[in-house]
């Protein structure tokens, strides 16, 4: 089984990458855009056969290294 | 006295920081990430500057998990003395030893140059040679020094008096080169046995080098 990580700083901490790249595509026209958010994506291959107790697993990477809580949010997404 | 200092792969800061508390009179050793405990007689752990672990993941993300630093953490809670300059102050947030984080400087660039700190906070173990509002200039040398913590945290800082220096320009006035919450460029935890910031005191030892203001700093460890 595959997890998914997603990780982005979060709402209300400046994110000064995603605000550099909204920049540039500004300066591309490309206009459309309310808001940039740049963040990591962390692929796990994981033993586990199960998917509450691989979730289970992942939550506790995520809490103990994968994110800092101080400043960060993560999603799990797990792939069979 | 005698200063451990703290060394990961990717430690770069160490012998620098043996040279500056050496000079000081200090007694040092450095200490290699395997190690599992600190040694009985050290006065003061210093967590020195760097890029362990190649800042993979965030920056000292990996080096909180490394055997030296279950000790440093362990000497800590029991009223131990720590210092984190720069990566190690990094390390010591990472480790929930400090509050908050460091993130990507604003403006994105690695910086290194002298800048001004106004010392805010000086009733601690650190700071005592200096007064509030003294100016000192010393070098950074960071890519992630973008102090964040959330708007309780930053008065239960203030609160206890545990913001220890502002970035400044050299009259004193507030000057923020990274993005920094308030301009914070130091601080120490509550029970004011943890301290951490993000210039290099230990890098201005001579004036010769542009400045010998760090003596007063580090001086404070010592007792007087």
């Amino acid at each position: 089984m595959k997890a998914i990580v997603n990780v982005f700083l979060k709402p209300g901490v400046l994110d000064s990458q995603g605000k550099a790249v909204h920049h540039a595509l500004d300066s591309l026209k490309f206009e459309g855009v309310n808001e940039v958010r740049v963040g990591k994506q962390i692929v796990l291959d994981l033993t586990a056969a199960d998917e509450a107790a691989a979730k289970a697993e992942v939550t506790e990477m995520c809490e103990a290294l994968l994110a800092n809580t101080v400043i960060e949010d993560y999603t799990i997404e797990l792939r069979s | 006295m005698n200063v451990s200092v703290i060394q990961f792969p990717g430690t770069n800061c160490e012998y620098d920081t043996q040279y500056a508390f050496e000079k000081l009179g200090a007694k040092t050793q450095v200490v290699w990430h395997k190690e599992t405990a600190i040694a009985e007689d050290t006065d003061l752990v210093v967590v020195a500057g760097g890029f362990s672990y190649g800042d993979y993941l965030r920056s000292g993300a990996i080096a909180r998990f490394s055997p030296v630093m279950q000790a440093v953490e362990a000497y800590a809670n029991r009223g131990g003395k720590v210092l984190g300059i720069c990566n190690g102050f990094q390390v010591l947030t990472e480790s929930r030893l400090l509050p908050g984080a460091l993130k990507r400087n604003e403006h994105l660039h690695f910086i290194s140059r002298h800048h001004h700190l106004k010392v805010v906070g000086n009733e601690n173990a650190f700071l005592n040679k200096l007064n509030p509002g003294d100016v000192v200039n010393v070098p950074i040398a960071h890519h992630d020094g973008n102090y964040y913590i959330d708007e309780g945290g930053l008065k239960a800082l203030y609160d206890n008096d545990q913001v220890l220096l502002h970035y400044c320009d050299a009259e004193g006035n507030i000057s923020n080169p990274n993005g920094s919450v308030d301009a914070i460029a130091g601080v120490c935890n509550a029970s004011k046995n943890v301290f951490g910031l993000m210039p290099h005191p230990e890098r201005a030892m001579e004036s010769i080098l542009g400045s010998d203001d760090g003596k007063a700093m580090l001086e404070g460890f010592f007792a007087s």
